[in-house]
Formats: structure tokens, C-alpha cells, sequence
């Protein structure tokens, strides 16, 4: 049989159900040579601001069971240098290869919106939607403040959206008390589409030193371990709005990323499983394929929400 | 880039906390230089456990060698691996030394720091080369018998004076760098092993105003220059370490 691979994330045209996760994939170049291109349908460059940001001081990340704990602190060039090198690079480097959503973040509804408006304009072949990071727990400026409140994630939604016509993907927090207030201001206000979910807020402390291993103090957990939590707010977003949803967290397997599909996911992003084994991309296509084989699918975008309930 | 599925031919623990690893994987010898290094996925850590970045030792023939020390749990369950278990081997990764030296190549290590060394004078040929190498005992001299095979003058410090002058590898350094300059003779630093190592060689080689090739060492995610958490300070900001390094030139670096 064969299977249709296609997935449409709120206008955005993907050629597979398989995209990266923001700040685990760099600009799309860096995997070159290691990650299997032919099974993403999308790539996501890392958060992308007006200006250069340096970040955060070392140490950025610690391996913690069942993941890591990374404060990496959206270090950026900023989005001319984006555009000038890392879009060329791209480009020259994958033609035609997986279209690429631009991660976007500020300090004010302005910054999100010239960053996006400034996106459009480049008028670049690549570039096919914006994620707009409003859950980034490493930086205080940027992005965390406007995804805890819907009225002012509502303001910034409609601001962007004002601002671009490409497909408009809002990347939520986790770490709140319902998901589906949050998921019906993006479909209120605009957005095309919702990812889920952004890392998880997290401490280690160096118990001999006594001190957070982090320069940052504390963090954002990723992993195998956060995955379980990510498909429980999957569900509950796709219950709760007409949205699509990019989801990601702890993909290791394609049994993961079933499992997100399933809860209602339109599309997954892998992440911090790249960083283990490059190959994982190649094998979680090949097992999402061969249970759509299994189960009778014959497309794999059938698999968004079907459970049997 | 290759993420090669490599064989272990030997492993054998040298002393001293000390391992030296053998691994046929003929795309990433036939590609690695001196300075890069790979990133080992350890077979007895759990499926998500991030990767292991080692310097290149040697690589000739489809095999690759590494030096490694036990320091944590990632290179405590590698050191389980025994002979014809696979790995992947994601490499040749970052940027290396230099492949060509003016005058004298004055390449100083610290323990497993003259790993990447001993394949730099592999290549810049050992009457090249003169290598200077400390340790805190004599159990943390590595290699010296391959450096000797391959004809290096070498010169030893420890800071027990176990083994060759007592105290600090950059006492045998200073003589020999007094030695070159009042002869007119020019000369560059390679160095690796730790942070005070380092400093103290790039140190002297800004005063001297002399070439210094400084490897440094950061605890890694990707290794590919993808995740932004192996950070150098550098006069141009925060460079990776893994892939706008981890051999950076004395200039560059903020210390």
C-alpha cells in the first residue's frame, strides 16, 4: 500500500508529518550529512529576533534522567544575518528540501511583528511559515510573558497576524493550568495553527557545590521524559479548537510520534532525539509509515485524532 | 559528516583512570584531521542519553583512536564497551589545527590532551615538533612510547617529579622558547588539555606575538553546531565551541 504522506498544518503544505523542533536544529544546514532531509516535511530555524542576542552565560545544559535541562537563552544573529547567511545557506544547501518555519521572538508586540513583516517581505523560497515563540522559559524579555496571559498573548496573536499572511504557528507553554483558554485566543486572534509543546520549567542543583548547575540558574526540560505531558496537552488543545497542531516533546520512536497524532496532533516536530542519533528522523518516518500499513491508514494525515474512543 | 556504525577492534584500560579506544570506521578516518573530533553515542547509556565528544588520537588505515579519561557517567559506561561491539561514530566534526607550521611546532598537551597532538605531528612530521607534556604524576603521561616511535623530541614535566622536571609543563616550554628567539628561530604554539593549560600557552603566545592554536574543551549537546550550548567567548562573541572551533587561535579567544 501506498501511503499518502502529505499534511497540510494550517496552510502550511508539508510532504511528510515530520518537522524539526525549534533551537534543536539550528538554521537547517548543521545536520547535514547525518539527518535523512527526504523525511522532513519542514524544517524550524531557531528563534529569530531584529537584533544579534548573545544569550546566556555557560553552563547551558546539564543531562538530567530522561532528558536535559538546557537555558540556552535564544542566541541569535539576529534577522539579517538570518536572512543574508543562514537562509542562503540553506537554500544553496537544500533546494527544493523541507520548507522552513521561521521561530520568531521579542520584547514587545512591535518587535514580533516587524520580525514577521520583515520575513514576508524577503520575499524567500524557503520560508513558509512563523512560529511565534510566546513560551521561552530562559529568557525574561522574550516571549515567556505573552504566553501566561491570554489577554496579552491575544494582543500579540492579532499583532502578528496583521503583520504576515504566511501560515501563523503560535508555540504555547506548557506550564499552565488549562491549555484550551490559551488555544482558543490563537484561534481568536488569528493563528493558523498551534505547536505544543514548548520545554517544561526545570532546576538541577549541583548538590556538592550547592549551587544550580545553570548560568541561568534554571531551565527548560526536553526529552524522552516530558512525553507523556506533551501528548496530555495535544489532546486537550485538539479538543478544545479547530486548530491544527504542530506537536512535539520526547519523540524518540515512531510510536511517539503515533501516539501524538492520534491525540490529535496534525503534524510532529523531533528535538532533543536528534542530538542522540541523527538517524532517528529516518527511522520514526519509516515506523509511522509501516504502522499506517498495519493499521489499514492510507493516508497519514487519517491518523490526526483517530482514536477509537 | 558521517554517523558511521563503527566496531570496537581493542579497548584497553592504560592506567591511571585512563582508556584507549580502537574503532574501525574507515569514512570517518578517511576524512578526520588533526583537532576534530567525534561524537560517540555510548551503547550501555539509555537510547536518549546525549552523545560523547572525544578528540581524534589517530587515524590511519579505517581506524580511529581515541584517549579518553574516566570523569563521568557517560565515559564510565563507555568503558564498558568491549571489543566487536558497534557504536556510532558521528564525525569528522569541528574545526582542527592548522596543517602547516612556520618554523617549529611547539605542541603542548595535559593529559589526554595530547591526544589531538600526537595526530597533529603525525602530520606536520615529527622533526617538526617538539612536544611538551605535563601531568600531576607520571600515570597521567600518555602515549609517550607512540610520540617516541614517531621520533618527537619530547619533554616532560610533573608536579609530583615523577617523572621528568617537577612542576609545570611550561617551565621546559619557557627554555625552549628562550632557546628559539635568541637563535631568530620562529616557532607556534598547538596546544590542548585544561583551561589553565591553555591560558597559560595562549598567554605567551600573544606576548611573544607568535602563532597559538588553542583547543578547548566544552561539555556538548549536538556537536554540530546546532544547539548553541558549547560556548567560547570570543572577540566576536559567543562562538561554538564544536564547530567554529573547538581549535580556536589565541587571538580570538576571551578568556
Amino acid at each position: 500500500m501506498v501511503i499518502d504522506t502529505r499534511v497540510n498544518l494550517g496552510g502550511l503544505e508539508m510532504s511528510t508529518p515530520l518537522a524539526t523542533a525549534s533551537g534543536t536544529f539550528g538554521y537547517g544546514t548543521e545536520y547535514a550529512g547525518a539527518v535523512d532531509y527526504s523525511c522532513l516535511g519542514a524544517i524550524t530555524a531557531k528563534g529569530v529576533r531584529l537584533d544579534p542576542w548573545p544569550g546566556n552565560a555557560m553552563p547551558r545544559h546539564v543531562e538530567v534522567p530522561g532528558g536535559l535541562v538546557n537555558a540556552i537563552g535564544l542566541q541569535g544573529p539576529g534577522i539579517d544575518a538570518f536572512l543574508a547567511h543562514h537562509v542562503d545557506e540553506y537554500e544553496r544547501l537544500f533546494p527544493g528540501g523541507p520548507k522552513m518555519i521561521v521561530n520568531i521572538w521579542g520584547g514587545t508586540v512591535e518587535e514580533y511583528a516587524e520580525v514577521a513583516s520583515r520575513l514576508e517581505a524577503a520575499g524567500r523560497k524557503s520560508i513558509a511559515a512563523i512560529e511565534c515563540n510566546v513560551s521561552c522559559p530562559n529568557v525574561k524579555a522574550g516571549g515567556h510573558t505573552f504566553g501566561h496571559d491570554t489577554a496579552v498573548l491575544g494582543r500579540l496573536v492579532a499583532g502578528v497576524r496583521a503583520a504576515t499572511r504566511l501560515p501563523l504557528i503560535v508555540k504555547l507553554a506548557p506550564n499552565v493550568g488549562s491549555i484550551a483558554p490559551f488555544a482558543q485566543t490563537c484561534a481568536d486572534n488569528g493563528a493558523d495553527a498551534i505547536s505544543l509543546i514548548n520545554t517544561i520549567p526545570a532546576m538541577a542543583i549541583d548538590i556538592e557545590k550547592r549551587v544550580p548547575v545553570l548560568a541561568n540558574k534554571t531551565g527548560g526540560l526536553s526529552g524522552r521524559g516530558i512525553h507523556p505531558a506533551a501528548v496530555k496537552l495535544v489532546y486537550d488543545a485538539h479538543r478544545a479548537v479547530k486548530l491544527p497542531v504542530l506537536a512535539m516533546g520526547g519523540v524518540y520512536e515512531a510510536r511517539d510520534a503515533v501516539e501524538f497524532m492520534l491525540a490529535g496532533a496534525s503534524a510532529v516536530a523531533l528535538g532533543s532525539a536528534i542530538f542522540s542519533d541523527p538517524g532517528v528522523v529516518r527511522k520514526v518516518y519509516d515506523g509511522m509509515l509501516e504502522y499506517c500499513s498495519r493499521h489499514g491508514f492510507s493516508a497519514v494525515s487519517d491518523l490526526t485524532g483517530a482514536l477509537a474512543d | 559528516m558521517f554517523d558511521e556504525t563503527s566496531t570496537i577492534l581493542a579497548h584497553e584500560d592504560i592506567g591511571g583512570g585512563y582508556r584507549h579506544l580502537v574503532l574501525r570506521s574507515p569514512q570517518v578516518a578517511s576524512a578526520v584531521a588533526p583537532g576534530q573530533f567525534v561524537h560517540i553515542k555510548v551503547p550501555s547509556l539509555e537510547q536518549s542519553a546525549l552523545r560523547r565528544p572525544f578528540s581524534v588520537f589517530n587515524a590511519e588505515d579505517g581506524v580511529v583512536e581515541v584517549l579518553y579519561k574516566t570523569v563521568g557517567r557517560g565515559t564510565a559506561a563507555l568503558g564498558k564497551s568491549q571489543v566487536d561491539d558497534k557504536v556510532q561514530v558521528l564525525g569528522p566534526l569541528g574545526r582542527g589545527f592548522p596543517l602547516a607550521c612556520r618554523g617549529k611546532a611547539l605542541l603542548v598537551g595535559g593529559g589526554y590532551g595530547v591526544a589531538p597532538l600526537y595526530f597533529l605531528a603525525r602530520t606536520l612530521g615529527a622533526e617538526k615538533c617538539i612536544l611538551f607534556v605535563g601531568g600531576r604524576t607520571a600515570g597521567d603521561l600518555l602515549a609517550l612510547d607512540r610520540f617516541a616511535a614517531l621520533g618527537v623530541d619530547v619533554r616532560i614535566a610533573t608536579n609530583d617529579g615523577s617523572r621528568g622536571v617537577q612542576g609545570f609543563v611550561t617551565a621546559p616550554l619557557d627554555e625552549e622558547v628562550n632557546r628559539l628567539r635568541a637563535a631568530g628561530e620562529e616557532f607556534e604554539f598547538f596546544t590542548c588539555g585544561p583551561d589553565g593549560l591553555l591560558k597559560a600557552v595562549a598567554d605567551r603566545a600573544l606576548a611573544l606575538g607568535a602563532p597559538g592554536w588553542i583547543s578547548a574543551d566544552r561539555h556538548m549537546i549536538c556537536g554540530v553546531g546546532a544547539c548553541y550550548a558549547c560556548i567560547q567567548k570570543t572577540v566576536r562573541g559567543n562562538a561554538r565551541c564544536c564547530i567554529d572551533g573547538p581549535v580556536f587561535s589565541a587571538k580570538e579567544l576571551v578568556w
